[in-house]
């Protein structure tokens, strides 16, 4: 083994030259290596907090946290409540609305294709807002061949016109040519009344050409004219990029991501696409420094996750439905994950006889007509009511919606669940590997506390591995850390974020659309490949170059001679690893 | 497979003669000849075997892909998503093969294959392992050591024969953003999203980022870079050639679909492809696994894509397919009851495909369990009768022809099913 191999324990399988036959068979529980006993340089310290505890610094913030002092900087960080919220996001967010809208309001006001259609047959009541009507009825006039014949459309519907319907020849002409300047005066000179019909009439090409040079508020409506349920996604993943980039509260943005990657669910999973934007916002973001426990229960009973795990459908097998056909009975996929990627993890002690028993204690934890983003509910005639034995511990009959609960007071306190939850902060937070001293006292300050997450971060926060030689900059950034530690870096200013967001793809973490409920790997290893290495030069380059749609970055910082440009330092191998 | 020496200075040659001329033309505009040239030139150098593996993630219902229509449990216990036994003329039926087994009726494209005896199935397969976690068992599946989470390494990698010298840098290749755990290894073994776009855009940043990879301190950013760098060049001259497949095959459009015509570019073009892996997620259908009818719903809608994609790499590969083997796998089977919800949970024993002109196929490989409640695995599951291994096992030695697959499986003695 070489040397480096301390360093980079587990990078050393990738490294070339490895005798194929040496790699396996190896135990990575090798005993703790002196790089996590040997301390980093006080100079390095803050570099090391603002890069493990935040989304990379920014010119000027090694010397701002100097100022005010390392270990006050992280108190303020871990009680985020106590730092002021920057404006500037707050400026950004605000326009942004479906961010702030409940999962019902979301289906009303964004339909998709079938809830419009749903409309128009006057099934669901058709929107009041004149705009909206007119988006609905084009909606439901793409796909009108499919529509069936007893499907008898609302007169109220309006009639949707085609851009020549609206416009003069020269005005057609003059909005479909030109920089995106020339085209917004062109559509600005357009009489008030007609413009939003215009913008539904004309086709996805003028609207992007148009996007560019458009305000805001112009901006919504040429993104609601490409599908109205798009922009529930397109402002999740935008807001996530602009409070990365910008929120004064970076550890929480941080551990925000955490735990919804810890609490995976599948943005395109059917009804998800309107239910993760309420998950994020009320069951993850309150509680990720708050009890474990808590962020389990609000996770267990939302939405999102009933609908992404398939709990809503599961039901006691004695329950008869009404309709004979509506043949339900117990569903396996929550009660499993629960309890393999929740809690105790995959060793953590379970039989399938558990997933069985867990299974059956949250028959009837559903959803009030999830297609329409309703909430949660218990529905007592889906639950199996008989006893359980669960890890053990008996449940006694007749518990209804309490079973699930005893099922998380059971999880969320079990050693194995200390241990994994600890080990997952740690391997994110100090490096792949990390030593199992760390991940055991920090698993016994889980044990002390009930949970308290913010407990077990400051155990590893005054711990002697996060500040030693083998964390420091031991971690590759992931696609979403690159994207965002490169602008803030570069002091991009962000005017608006999809390009970023499909940059975070293109390098190999699409955002929200992590299928598998396990979510992206904490340890770094998985994003060294040649495709994602090609993407971070390309966008290193493009972003520094200027060219990246909404985000504008100073070109004369790549002008100094001698020096190698910023795109090559953001797309060099130091500027990957953090 | 070993090189003969003579190879050796041949190829030494050739990469010398590749890296001048490119650094004399500059990165970024070596002309297609030269490329050719660089990697075909003088005689004609024997073509080497080709492995494809192919991963369903997610836990394919192989009871619902391979339908065993002999066996009356099979209908008992899947009364709404079963597969109407065969019936001539109906599309929801079973295409049968052998009297017991059929396919999923969106599977049809593959019974012309099966007829020709280049597609092989293998029943009741899988890991040994009892995980019914997905990341366990596609980790086992992955490393080729089910049980052992310590294994570092790929059995594709392990699979690659070691190179004392220079080899192709697109000798292993992944489609997708991120390197398979399968081809994680010793070896270089690249990933890649897509050929269009595999390349870094700025010819002079890419020069100065190459250097400053190559001098990287971290040793998996080095290699990494260096793999980078020289299969972004290796592939510089066949990513703008537009590529139409031969045979009038016909991809499907979906990201299963355009791996499989890549890895069909990447062959033909002669390369030095080796060993590729590609991935179809999307099977963990615990609700509404089947619609109104089997030919209706998530599994035949995902079926008729891969079934599509398979049909058309064999399609376009036409004769190459001689030194070809496609091999499919998924990490575990389903319940073979169906649960409440018309879907299947996590089960055990699956099927897995081999396709390819060295493949003995047109037939069912594999001891049959049973569905009987005393036969099933843990009262629940398809049994298992052969090990994934002896399948890969047995392509590594006879087509790829690795002297034995105790590296590549260690531990495991694989018993070969004969099929290759």
């Amino acid at each position: 083994m070489r040397p480096s191999a301390v360093l980079a324990l587990v990078s050393a399988s990738i490294v070339a030259g490895l005798p194929a036959l040496e790699a396996w068979g190896t135990s990575k529980s090798a005993p703790q290596p002196r790089a996590f006993l040997a301390r980093i340089a006080p100079a390095d310290r803050i570099r090391q907090a603002l890069n493990r505890l935040t989304y990379g610094p920014r010119p000027g913030d090694v010397e701002r946290v100097g100022a005010m002092g390392l270990e006050k900087w992280i108190e303020a960080q871990l009680h985020p409540e106590s730092i002021p919220e920057n404006p500037v996001m707050a400026d950004k967010l605000r326009y942004l609305d479906t961010l702030d809208l409940s999962s019902s309001q979301l289906v009303r006001d964004y339909p998709s294709p079938q809830v419009a259609r749903q409309m128009l047959s006057g099934r669901i009541s058709f929107p009041t807002d004149p705009e909206m009507r007119i988006l609905v009825a084009r909606m439901a006039s793409k796909d009108q061949g499919r529509v069936q014949d007893g499907a008898a459309a609302d007169p109220n519907a309006p009639q949707p016109k085609t851009l020549a319907d609206l416009l003069n020849p020269d005005q057609v002409r003059s909005l479909a040519t030109g920089t995106p300047e020339e085209r917004l005066a062109a559509f600005d000179a357009l009489p008030a009344i007609k413009r939003d019909e215009a913008i539904v009439a004309m086709g996805q090409g003028m609207r992007r050409a148009l996007f560019a040079a458009a305000p805001p508020s112009l901006r919504r409506k040429l993104e609601m004219a490409d599908g109205p349920a798009r922009v529930v996604a397109l402002d999740l993943s935008e807001a996530k990029l602009l409070r990365a980039i910008y929120n004064e509260r970076q550890l929480a943005e941080l551990l925000d991501d955490f735990w919804f990657n810890h609490f995976n669910v599948y943005l395109d999973k059917g009804a998800d696409r309107y239910l993760v934007t309420g998950y994020e916002r009320d069951a993850i973001r309150p509680h990720v420094l708050g009890k474990f426990r808590d962020l389990l229960e609000a996770t267990a009973k939302s939405p999102a996750m009933l609908f992404y795990l398939d709990n809503w459908q599961s039901a006691g097998p004695d329950v008869r439905q009404g309709r004979p056909q509506a043949r339900r009975g117990l569903n396996e996929n929550y009660a499993r994950e629960l309890m393999e990627l929740h809690t105790l993890g995959v060793n953590g002690g379970y039989t399938q006889k558990d997933v069985t028993e867990v299974a059956r204690c949250f028959t009837g934890w559903t959803i009030d007509r999830p297609l329409l983003g309703g909430p949660f509910f218990f529905d007592a005639r889906r639950h199996d009511d008989g006893e359980k034995l669960v890890l053990g511990v008996v449940i006694p009959p007749g518990g209804g919606v309490l079973d699930g609960e005893k099922v998380l007071d059971i999880l969320a306190r079990r050693p194995a669940t200390a241990h994994l939850v600890s080990r997952q902060l740690a391997q994110r937070f100090v490096a792949d590997d990390p030593p199992q001293a760390l991940v055991d006292r920090m698993a016994d300050t889980f044990l002390k506390t009930d949970g308290d997450i913010r407990q077990v971060l400051e155990t590893m926060l005054h711990s002697g591995e996060f500040w030693s030689v083998g964390a420091y900059r031991s971690k590759m950034k992931s696609p979403l850390e690159m994207a965002v530690s490169a602008v803030r870096a570069a002091g991009g200013k962000v005017d608006f974020a999809f390009a970023l967001v499909n940059q975070v793809a293109r390098m190999g973490q699409p955002l929200y659309r992590k299928m598998e409920p396990t979510g992206y790997s904490n340890s770094s290893t998985e994003w060294i490949n040649t495709a994602g290495l090609v993407a971070r030069m390309n966008f290193a380059l493009q972003l520094a170059g200027d060219r990246l749609p909404g985000v504008k970055v100073d070109v004369a910082d790549n002008a100094s001679p001698g020096t190698p440009g910023q795109g090559i330092r953001l797309g060099s191998p130091d500027f990957q690893k953090h | 497979m070993g090189m003969h020496l003579g190879d050796m200075a041949m190829i030494d040659r050739r990469i010398f003669l590749r890296n001048s001329a490119l650094a004399m033309v500059g990165a970024g505009t070596a002309p297609l000849w030269l490329e050719r040239a660089l990697y075909a030139s003088g005689a004609p150098a024997p073509r080497k075997k080709i492995l494809v593996a192919v991963f369903q993630r997610g836990a394919a219902d192989g009871l619902n892909v391979v339908v065993p229509h002999g066996e009356k449990a099979y209908y008992r216990m899947r009364p709404t998503i079963a597969v109407p036994r065969p019936s001539a003329g109906s599309p929801d039926a079973a295409v049968d093969l052998d009297g017991f087994f059929g396919l999923h009726p969106s599977l049809a494209l593959l019974k012309p294959l099966f007829d020709r005896q280049h597609l092989a199935i293998v029943d009741a397969v899988g890991s040994p392992d009892p995980t019914r976690s997905h990341f366990d068992a596609q980790d086992y599946m992955e490393s080729g050591t089910p049980g052992l989470k310590a294994t570092a390494s790929g059995w594709m990698n392990r699979a690659l024969p070691g190179a004392a010298g220079k080899v192709s840098p697109v000798r292993a290749v992944a489609i997708g953003a991120t390197l398979p755990r399968a081809l994680r290894g010793g070896q270089s073994a690249i990933s890649l999203q897509n050929l269009a776009d595999f390349q870094v855009r700025d010819a002079e940043a890419a020069q100065q980022l190459e250097q400053m990879y190559a001098s990287a301190t971290d040793p998996a950013m080095q290699s990494t870079g260096r793999e980078t760098f020289e299969a972004v060049s290796m592939l510089q001259a066949i990513r703008k050639q537009p590529y139409s497949p031969a045979g009038g095959a016909d991809y499907p459009r979906c990201p299963f679909g355009d791996s499989l015509k890549q890895i069909a570019q990447l062959i033909k073009a002669e390369v030095g492809l080796e060993m590729a892996f590609a991935d179809i997620g999307g099977w963990d259908h615990h609700v509404n696994e089947t619609g109104p009818r089997a030919s209706q719903g998530q599994l035949a809608s995902l079926l008729a894509q891969f079934g599509q994609a398979l049909s058309s790499f064999w399609t376009d590969m036409g004769d190459r397919m001689a030194d070809i083997a496609l091999v499919t796998m998924s990490e575990f089977g389903r319940t073979a009851r169906e649960n409440g919800n018309r879907g299947t949970d996590h089960g055990h024993a699956n099927c897995m495909f081999a396709m390819g002109g060295g493949i003995k196929g047109g037939k069912v490989y594999g001891q049959w369990p049973g569905l009987e409640q005393g036969q099933l695995y843990e009262g629940r599951d398809l049994a298992l009768t052969t090990d994934f291994r002896d399948v890969l096992g047995e392509i590594v030695v006879r087509h790829l022809r690795t002297p034995s697959a105790a590296g590549v499986f260690p531990g495991h003695s694989p018993k070969f099913l004969g099929l290759v």
